[in-house]
């Protein structure tokens, strides 16, 4: 039975990192054909480095997640504490309002917000498809995903404890920086850390929203595939997988020290 | 603290970039481009009846695969030690970093017809296959793009499930099967139409892994839309109306899902 199982997860494990795999040995392969191997070369990424597009639609990117995160994060955290505030009714309403662009297709919210961004152009007011429309859409897809995190730490957190501060000599904003905010930290933490990565990886929303100029990373790789032979997509693949599996490893062995910590400290109260 | 103002800035995010956009949608639904109403456009996407079928179809093959692979698989890692669970959970999530658009172009390098396993049937004289350019390529890029939503939710109701629940089912006579179908599933309801859900939504509107995949031949839902918007065949207001019947078709499999997870069974964990 325990070999079966075995097998079992192994064979999932298979599946999910063949083509994987794949990338990874044909970004040193010299042929550009795929599937046929003619000999080791790094020619590809040397090829993908100085690729100007490639670079600058990475850093396109970067700033498009670092800025679209960093307002979704503001405006989600003080919509949470808002909404928190609100009667059952209007909270209801809101928050099913907020879920829409979660619960919708992403093509969807995609063509909407194209609309959107037409309509106002018709409309007479100047707005370039681009650095702009794509940074709103990824606002808008991400504002929820801050409130979904925010909203359970701020039903977790004592009210009394702002009141307290205040009573204790804190000014208003002093109580909520000081009090309020390091108690929901950990909630806006994630949502910040979910935007960021959703807006790295998005493509769908951006392709309907996106301009000639500023593409984003995930628009440039569709081009490259629509191009049938590129061999730089596999090495850029091989690079963005490294990343990732550092960035994990890390993380991972980070809880595991904490998780033995917290255990050696329950073994020591003992 | 106390006041909704917070939350005042976002509702005006939400009405212009969440409620006018969809606004929009459905004006350009049942609007000619010059403004009066008609419902043309609606009841031309009666003449893509099949592309509708062909969408909800391989989503639907897609969605029972997955779940089929991931149930066991969810249950056999629920089972195992701390450290092992964390391991094979990131193990699962790191192929999801990586943008579905590579790990779809590594599909195109095994399966097209001068790919691998093409070259690799050759060599014993068999092939080509056809395997690129058909349905079955469609849904195998949904199930390995989609597999880690469904295995994720599924894994994280299980592990709440503890051991002496099963075993006191087989103590009390159930065999296999009946711990399964009396005892596992009942429990895990919640977990199956979360990960129904969260692989049925992308795959009936998708429009790339039938692109990269499908060839031409294999048109759903989303390209039908893309086509309208950013393709040859233009016509925004078209678009709009195959976009609402999606919306349309995905609330009502939600809702149908959503009535088997409020079954009172799946509250037993709650």
């Amino acid at each position: 039975m325990k070999w079966l199982k075995k097998s079992y997860v192994a064979i999932v494990m298979a599946f999910l990192y063949a083509p994987i795999l794949v990338l990874i040995v044909f970004s040193f392969n010299q042929s550009k054909s795929r599937g046929a191997w003619t000999g080791f070369t790094f020619g590809w990424y040397e090829k993908l480095f100085h690729n100007q597009m490639i670079i600058q639609s990475l850093m396109n990117t970067l700033l498009v997640a670092v800025i679209s995160s960093v307002v979704a994060t503001v405006l989600g955290t003080l919509a949470a504490i808002g909404i928190r505030n609100m009667k059952k009714m209007s909270r209801t309403l809101v928050m099913n309002v907020t879920y829409l662009p979660i619960i919708n297709p992403e093509i969807v919210t995609g063509v909407s917000l194209m609309l959107l961004f037409v309509f106002v152009k018709s409309a007479g007011i100047r707005l370039d498809f681009g650095f702009t429309t794509v940074i709103l859409a990824h606002i808008t897809f991400n504002v929820p995903y801050v409130i979904l995190n925010v909203m359970p730490k701020l039903r977790q957190m004592d009210i009394s404890v702002f009141e307290a501060a205040q009573d204790l000599g804190c000014s208003p904003s002093q109580a909520f920086f000081k009090v309020v905010i390091p108690e929901i930290m950990p909630g806006i933490v994630a949502g910040f850390l979910m935007s960021f990565t959703y807006s790295l990886d998005d493509f769908i929303i951006s392709y309907f929203v996106t301009g000639p100029t500023s593409q984003t990373l995930p628009i440039t790789i569709y081009s490259m595939t629509r191009r049938k032979v590129s061999p730089e997509i596999n090495a850029l693949s091989t690079i963005i997988f490294v990343v990732v599996l550092t960035v994990l490893l890390l993380v991972n062995v980070g809880d595991a020290r904490r998780e033995r910590e917290l255990r050696m400290k329950a073994r020591d109260r003992v | 603290m106390k006041s909704k103002a917070a939350a005042f800035p976002y509702l005006v995010w939400m009405l212009i970039f969440i409620l006018v956009p969809l606004g929009l949608v459905a004006y350009y639904a049942v609007t000619t481009p010059d403004g009066t109403f008609t419902i043309d456009y609606i009841s031309q996407v009666g003449e893509y009846t099949p592309v509708l079928v062909r969408s909800v179809w391989l989503a639907f093959l897609a969605t029972v695969i997955c779940l089929v692979i991931a149930y066991p698989l969810a249950f056999i890692i629920s089972r195992h030690s701390g450290a092992g669970q964390r391991t094979m959970v990131m193990l699962i999530m790191l192929p999801m970093w990586m943008n579905f658009l590579l790990r779809t172009y590594a599909w195109m390098t095994i399966l097209e017809k001068n790919g691998l396993i093409n070259r690799f049937f050759a060599h014993f004289g068999l092939g080509p296959f056809e395997m690129i350019n058909t349905q079955g390529a469609v849904v195998l890029g949904m199930i390995y793009n989609y597999l880690p939503f469904m295995i994720l939710p599924l894994y994280s109701i299980m592990t709440k499930i503890p051991n002496s629940v099963i075993e006191a089912a087989q103590d009390l006579g159930a065999n296999a099967r009946k711990v399964l179908t009396k005892v596992l599933i009942p429990m895990t309801v919640p977990g199956i139409s979360t990960g129904v859900i969260m692989v049925f939504v992308p795959s009936v509107s998708t429009f790339i892994i039938s692109r990269m995949l499908g060839g031409g031949g294999n048109l759903l839902i989303g390209d039908l839309i893309d086509l309208q918007f950013l393709g040859n065949a233009y016509n925004p207001n078209l678009g709009a109306a195959i976009s609402l019947v999606l919306m349309v078709l995905i609330l009502l499999a939600m809702s149908i899902t959503n009535q088997f997870g409020d079954d009172e069974k799946g509250d037993l964990l709650k």
